[in-house]
């Protein structure tokens, strides 16, 4: 392990080097609730992408988009509500507040990736927070999949009004959850870990006139 | 149900994503032991509760979680507009369809010198 | 069961029902047939069915009066199971399906015997309004066992007691321009938007999209007005900017145009939804539409004549009476007499004749009517009587004829001899009156309008209204209307309207229309017969005089005392005549007295549809921690903690019998003080402070100081609000100079999260710190109890030694292999350890520390357990035992006040504040009750002295109570005025059961008062 004090922060490399198990959030509710299976008549498929990367950056948008280009070969997003990609598209970072961005990157990489990043940002003013444990992503895909999300959220997802490199934080169904746009196929449901369960049964609840499928 | 405009995340979002805090634009006492005791209880305890425009602190909850004022109508309902914080209302009840240029820019020039930053 | 399969009333042709389908249905335990396309209403029609209901107060026979929304009589019980019952559907709205079952909504035993109609003559011939206050509330005492009678009898229908075997849904909406109502200003609204390109969704209440387009007279193009109709549905329906949804009421007009849409999905086809491929689709949905722009195409309302016994079955609208021939092929009766104030009503008449049935006259309050229908009906050589109106109806469960008489209606007197004619039906129209419930919904005031006599909607902001809804009654300017609104809604969004060519109407001349409201009876209103105004809450015009003869003038007051446009009709037909007869009384004009406000919803909306799928296991979010299944395979009890499932206590098998939670609590708690216990201490707020300035601000946001923590220390902290009074507490760990982990408590995770952000960005933005919830991210397993470190340390490579490892100490180091933050801080009081792992891992983790924990008995422990050995050591609990009025000094802990510190922290100033230093505020104590095997009830209140005279002074109560083990006794934790300096007094505790309990004041640390265990 070598976790160190960089500007006075401690860092932490969460992952053991052992082969340990690890249970995603969804574990539970794969095993109470099941996962219904995918078949031609299913109109909306849901997919778990366990186990990801995910950390909060937090500071200004100036010298993080300098930091991450540097590390990440892609930029912060230009917008409010935005959504940027690597190109390989397993890395992306989305705008979440004025001063606060999500990055999603394949898991194990976020300590060596906060390293490169403090290293690159020097002595600025920001922060980095590893919330790897703390959520996991959820991809919806289907010709239905847009009317389930309308039964869930508030928030408007015409294409008119959620195109394609969008992301919003907002209330689903009681809880809430980061909703992305990555490509016209998905959507990308960004949700907390105690909330999971609660929101995958009312995904399968309200996806059942769909037939919704979930793939393992 | 509202529908707010958040002013960081530049558009309305459904009222259910945010908080209302009450009233805007209540600064602590910079030195609250100088205060007496009736002014400490006014800040903590007294609000306005006027009938028609009135300034609300909103927090954009399941969002941003910036805090950011609202100009309220609170017959109609109607919001007037809303600003992020250390900015200053344009519909006041003084002015009820907006402040007149000069005032603006008075209040801009008098805030730069506050903070002494040039514009 | 009866039957009845003629259908006497129904035409041979005509009408948009399908005669090839026909289909059975129930009604009050008689079945009978109808055809695909009918509504229940249209079907009893059919069928000769007068009676369908008992009136609400004087329990009348009622029949139907209306063909939509405002129909007030026909109110019905649907289902044939008890799962199915659904109270208060209108019969006109109800489609029919094939063994649809229903059931009068009052009546009892039935509609024909009615027992409540003997009630009616208890009060004479004339039951005032507060008729039931008045007769029934001596003495009070049994008013509880009346009402059991008058409501059994005046029932509202009546809800199922099992559970609903349907589902139901929301789904929000978003888009341009919502059109409500889909008559002929809607639909060309709705073209013309969806033509530019608008998104644009269009409701109707009705099964099919037209409104009046489906029976009118006129002729669209030339061609019958439906088919017009027709040809934009089906353009619409083919677009995808438009969304079309039938059957769906807008009930509700919201704040910022947020409209709430009822959509019935499945009612027309069956009491429960059939399965599509094994899954019961919605049976209604509520659209939550956002809207940019609102057009309100909603129609009118035909006003009915107030006239003598005007409730008696065979009393129908004249614009009903059109609907069930032209749309339904149904002819209500066989003689007619029509009263009308209006030529459009004429068309009653005019349709009554062409389906081959009698009109026996036309009966105009008008001197000289003379429009083109009026002529028509001349021409067919039907008997039309000027200048007088029908003052009443004869019959009792049927109109038998009707007496009509020459009136003055200004004057208000009959001025001529009145003649009975034979009928069995009697049609009236008054007028129409625009449907303003939704634009009233949005507070805005609707405005008199003398030329159509009616009220016009005044419209906010962005609400647009066009046609009928607005007053325009005539089809060629309505559809003109409905276009120019639409374009008008689009360029206030600046979108562009499409192009449209609007039909071609006839042209056709229309007389004017008289006023006429209540019709003058040869005696006053208050012994003549009785007129009603609103048909549902039995409101007479009689009623309505003497409310303003006993000083009601205002007619929001009218309108409660009367019950005038109450409940789920929301006066629909008698507003307005009742504003009139107010007026006429008050002798006032209509626009001073004024209108009420109509409120949401404008048709009953079952429960289902508003709570939608937030019902069963998806009412609330549970939050499950990373073990959480564990505790299930474990047998945990539950408990809500917020929205946390957290494990309560966990029950043992002792001898083929469960633990009861005392049982398992005591074994639980010994557990931890002689052995070692875990507890999933996931749900703990945690908050990853950083930033150059973190520590300042934790100093600012605290009570107690933080300047000289050091890394690798943790310390316990509260956090006051600038009251003074306790929000939270916690602990936080420093774990780099600019780096802090700080816990709240379960509950206070959002609370303390936003507290910190609000004081960060309103007041001290220049503070350098970022704050971040990492509560889901770590998951916390607490190891605590005397063998603690032997357990640990099987299993960590972090040196455990006490001289290394300090209480409030943290480490860094494995625990199972897998990376931990170690926190050695206690909540039991003895020695124990924190484990914080990152989530995924913490299932490993836990299964890891029982596979080394068997020799040491390791014992799972919950929330109950938890509790009772925090309250030995006298630790509290935010928001159990303190409640937002409670200072940290109340509970006696000046040890974590930092007086000193150079910024004035939140919370500081109120401290000094006269009544903070007051020394008889209730202060945290510990109660040892006299009698070891008593444990306090929570709540209970404390005396001084049990002696004294009810109502004794209260000084306090009690906050957590519990039974220790340990001690053998049971300790509380309470509030007492004046408590710290109250040692060792004896106070009382009187219960309900008038038992008094006796305890001894004493510290709230009842175990280990020198805090040695969790230093070991």
């Amino acid at each position: 392990m070598s976790n160190s004090v960089a500007q006075n922060v401690r860092t932490f490399e969460t992952h053991p080097e052992a082969t340990v198990p690890a249970e995603s959030p969804l574990a539970w509710s794969y095993h109470h609730s099941g996962r219904p299976g995918v078949s031609a008549k299913s109109c909306v498929v849901l997919r778990e992408r366990a186990m990801l990367g995910h950390m909060i950056l937090r500071g200004g948008a100036i010298v993080l988009d300098e930091a991450v280009r540097q590390v990440l070969g892609v930029g912060l997003p230009a917008r409010p509500n935005g959504l940027t990609r690597d190109e390989s598209g397993e890395r992306s970072i989305q705008w979440l507040s004025p001063d606060e961005w999500l990055l999603i990157v394949p898991g194990g990489e976020e300590f060596a990736l906060e390293a490169k990043l403090r290293e690159a940002l020097g002595d600025a003013h920001y922060a980095i927070v590893n919330v790897s444990g703390g959520q996991t992503l959820l991809e919806l895909e289907g010709e239905k999949a847009r009317e389930l999300l309308m039964k869930s959220t508030p928030y408007d997802v015409h294409p008119d009004a959620f195109p394609v490199g969008k992301g919003v934080t907002t209330v689903f169904a009681k809880s809430n959850l980061i909703l992305r746009r990555p490509d016209e196929q998905r959507w990308e449901l960004v949700v907390r870990r105690s909330f999971a369960d609660y929101l995958y049964r009312w995904l399968l609840d309200a996806g059942a006139e769909y037939a919704i499928g979930v793939e393992a | 149900m509202f529908y707010i405009h958040c002013p960081y995340c530049e558009e309305h979002r459904e009222e259910e994503e945010f908080h209302a805090k009450g009233q805007a634009h209540i600064a602590r006492p910079a030195d609250p032991e100088s205060c007496s005791d009736q002014e400490w209880g006014d800040y903590l305890f007294f609000r306005d509760n006027p009938r028609g425009i009135h300034h609300e602190l909103w927090v954009h909850a399941v969002g941003c979680r910036k805090f950011f004022n609202i100009t309220r109508n609170t017959v109609s309902y109607a919001i007037l507009e809303t600003y992020k914080m250390g900015e200053q209302p344009h519909f006041t009840a003084e002015h009820p369809d907006g402040k007149p240029a000069e005032k603006v820019a008075a209040e801009a020039e008098a805030v730069s010198r506050q903070e002494g930053v040039n514009v | 069961m009866s039957q009845s399969l003629k259908q006497p009333n129904r035409l041979r042709e005509g009408g948009r029902v399908d005669r090839a389908r026909t289909l059975s249905f129930t009604f009050n335990g008689t079945r009978y047939q109808g055809h695909a396309g009918d509504t229940l209403a249209s079907a009893l029609l059919a069928n000769g069915v007068d009676i369908v209901n008992r009136s609400f107060k004087y329990s009348r026979p009622r029949g139907i009066v209306a063909a939509g929304a405002e129909e007030p009589n026909a109110l019905v019980q649907l289902g044939s199971t008890e799962a199915a019952q659904v109270p208060n559907v209108r019969a006109t709205q109800q489609v029919l399906f094939d063994g649809l079952t229903a059931q009068s909504t009052n009546g009892w035993p039935n509609v024909q015997r009615d027992v409540m109609s003997l009630v009616g003559k208890l009060g004479g011939r004339f039951m005032p309004p507060g008729f039931y206050y008045k007769t029934f509330m001596a003495p009070a005492s049994m008013w509880m066992t009346y009402e059991k009678y008058i409501r059994k009898g005046a029932g509202l229908g009546r809800s199922p007691m099992e559970n609903d075997p349907d589902s139901y849904d929301h789904l929000h909406q978003h888009c341009d321009l919502l059109v409500i109502g889909a008559g002929p200003a809607g639909l060309s609204a709705a073209q013309t938007a969806a033509r530019g390109g608008a998104r644009v969704i269009l409701c109707d209440e009705q099964e099919e999209m037209g409104g009046s387009l489906l029976d009118s007279r006129e002729l669209l193009d030339h061609q019958p007005a439906a088919q017009w109709a027709e040809r934009v549905i089906d353009e619409l329906a083919a677009l995808d900017n438009v969304t079309l949804l039938a059957r769906t009421t807008a009930n509700g007009y919201h704040d910022h145009h947020f409209v709430t849409l009822h959509e019935r999905r499945t009612e027309h086809l069956g009491e429960t939804a059939p399965l599509v491929d094994g899954v019961r689709p919605a049976r209604s949905r509520m659209h939550r539409v956002r809207a940019g722009q609102v057009l309100l195409a909603t129609g009118a309302h035909e006003r009915p004549l107030v006239y003598g016994n005007n409730d008696v079955p065979g009393n129908l609208l004249a614009g009903a009476v059109s609907t069930y021939i032209r749309r339904y092929g149904v002819v209500p009766g066989n003689r007619l007499v029509l009263s009308t104030s209006n030529d459009h009503a004429y068309r009653a008449a005019l349709d009554w004749d062409e389906a081959g049935r009698e009109v026996v006259a036309i009966v105009d309050a008008r001197q000289a009517p003379d429009g083109e229908w009026v002529e028509q009906a001349r021409a067919r050589g039907i008997r039309i009587i000027t200048g007088s109106a029908v003052l009443e109806a004869k019959g009792d469960k049927r109109v038998s004829g009707a007496r009509v008489a020459t009136i003055d209606a200004e004057a208000f007197k009959v001025t001529g001899q009145a003649e009975t004619l034979a009928c069995d039906t009697i049609a009236s129209s008054g007028g129409y009156s625009p449907v303003i419930h939704l634009a009233s919904h949005t507070g805005a005031r609707p405005i008199w309008n003398d030329e159509i006599l009616g009220f016009v909607p005044s419209l906010v902001k962005g609400v647009h209204a066009a046609g009928s809804a607005r007053g325009i009654h005539d089809l060629a300017e309505g559809l003109a209307d409905g276009s120019a609104a639409a374009a008008r809604a689009l360029a206030a969004l600046d979108l562009s309207a499409g192009t449209l060519e609007l039909p071609q109407v006839d042209a056709r001349r229309e007389g004017a229309t008289c006023a006429l409201y209540q019709v003058p009876h040869e005696k006053p209103t208050l012994r003549g017969p009785k007129q009603f105004v609103d048909l549902q809450n039995d409101v007479t015009a009689a009623a309505i005089e003497l409310a303003t003869r006993e000083g009601f003038e205002s007619i929001e007051h009218v309108k409660r005392y009367t019950a005038m446009g109450f409940g789920t009709d929301q006066g629909k037909l008698g507003n307005i005549n009742g504003m009139a007869i107010a007026a006429r009384c008050l002798n006032r004009t209509i626009p001073e007295v004024g209108t009420t406000v109509f409120r949401p919803n404008y048709t009953p909306v079952t429960f289902g549809a508003i709570a939608g799928r937030h019902c069963r296991e998806l009412f609330d979010p549970e939050r499950y921690t990373a073990m959480h299944q564990w505790h299930v395979e474990h047998g945990a009890e539950f408990e809500d903690v917020g929205q946390w499932k957290r494990p309560w206590y966990f029950p043992k098998n002792v001898n083929g019998k469960l633990e009861t939670l005392d049982e398992a609590v005591a074994r639980e708690c010994l557990a931890v003080r002689q052995g070692v216990g875990v507890l999933d201490a996931s749900t703990l707020g945690k908050i990853d402070i950083q930033g150059p300035d973190a520590r300042e601000f934790l100093g600012r946001v605290y009570t107690n100081k933080w300047a000289k923590l050091a890394p690798g220390r943790v310390r316990y902290g509260l956090m006051c609000k600038d009251d003074g009074m306790l929000m939270d507490d916690g602990t936080t760990s420093c774990l780099g100079e600019n780096h802090f982990l700080m816990t709240t408590t379960t509950g206070g995770a959002a609370g303390v999260m936003e507290w910190l952000e609000l004081w960060h960005q309103t007041e001290w933005p220049e503070l350098d710190v970022t704050f971040t919830s990492v509560t889901d991210h770590w998951a916390t397993i607490t190891v605590t109890g005397p063998e603690a470190r032997k357990l640990l340390a099987e299993i960590t490579d972090i040196d455990l030694d006490k001289e290394q490892f300090k209480f409030m100490d943290w480490r860094e180091g494995k625990v199972a292999e897998v990376p931990a933050r170690v926190f050695r801080i206690s909540f039991t009081g003895e020695l124990a350890y924190e484990i914080n792992v990152q989530a995924n891992y913490a299932m490993h983790v836990w299964k890891t520390l029982f596979a080394h924990g068997e020799k040491y008995d390791l014992t799972p422990y919950g929330t109950e357990t938890m509790h009772v050995l925090r309250a030995e050591k006298g630790l509290i609990i935010a928001g159990q035992d303190t409640d937002g009025s409670v200072t940290p000094e109340d509970l006696g802990m000046h040890w974590a006040i930092g007086y000193d510190k150079p910024f004035p922290w939140i919370g500081k100033r109120a401290l000094s504040r006269p009544d903070t230093r007051r020394v008889d505020r209730k202060q945290l104590v510990g109660l040892k009750p006299r009698d070891p095997a008593v444990v306090l009830e929570e709540g209970a209140q404390i005396v001084l002295d049990p002696d004294h005279a009810i109502p004794m002074p209260m000084v306090g109560h009690v906050t957590s109570s519990y039974y220790s083990a340990i001690l053998g006794h049971g300790i509380a934790l309470a509030v007492v005025k004046g408590g710290h300096n109250r040692m060792g007094e004896t106070v009382y505790l009187p219960m309900v059961d008038g038992q008094v309990h006796e305890a001894e004041i004493v510290s709230n640390v009842f175990y280990d008062p020198k805090g040695e265990r969790q230093h070991v």
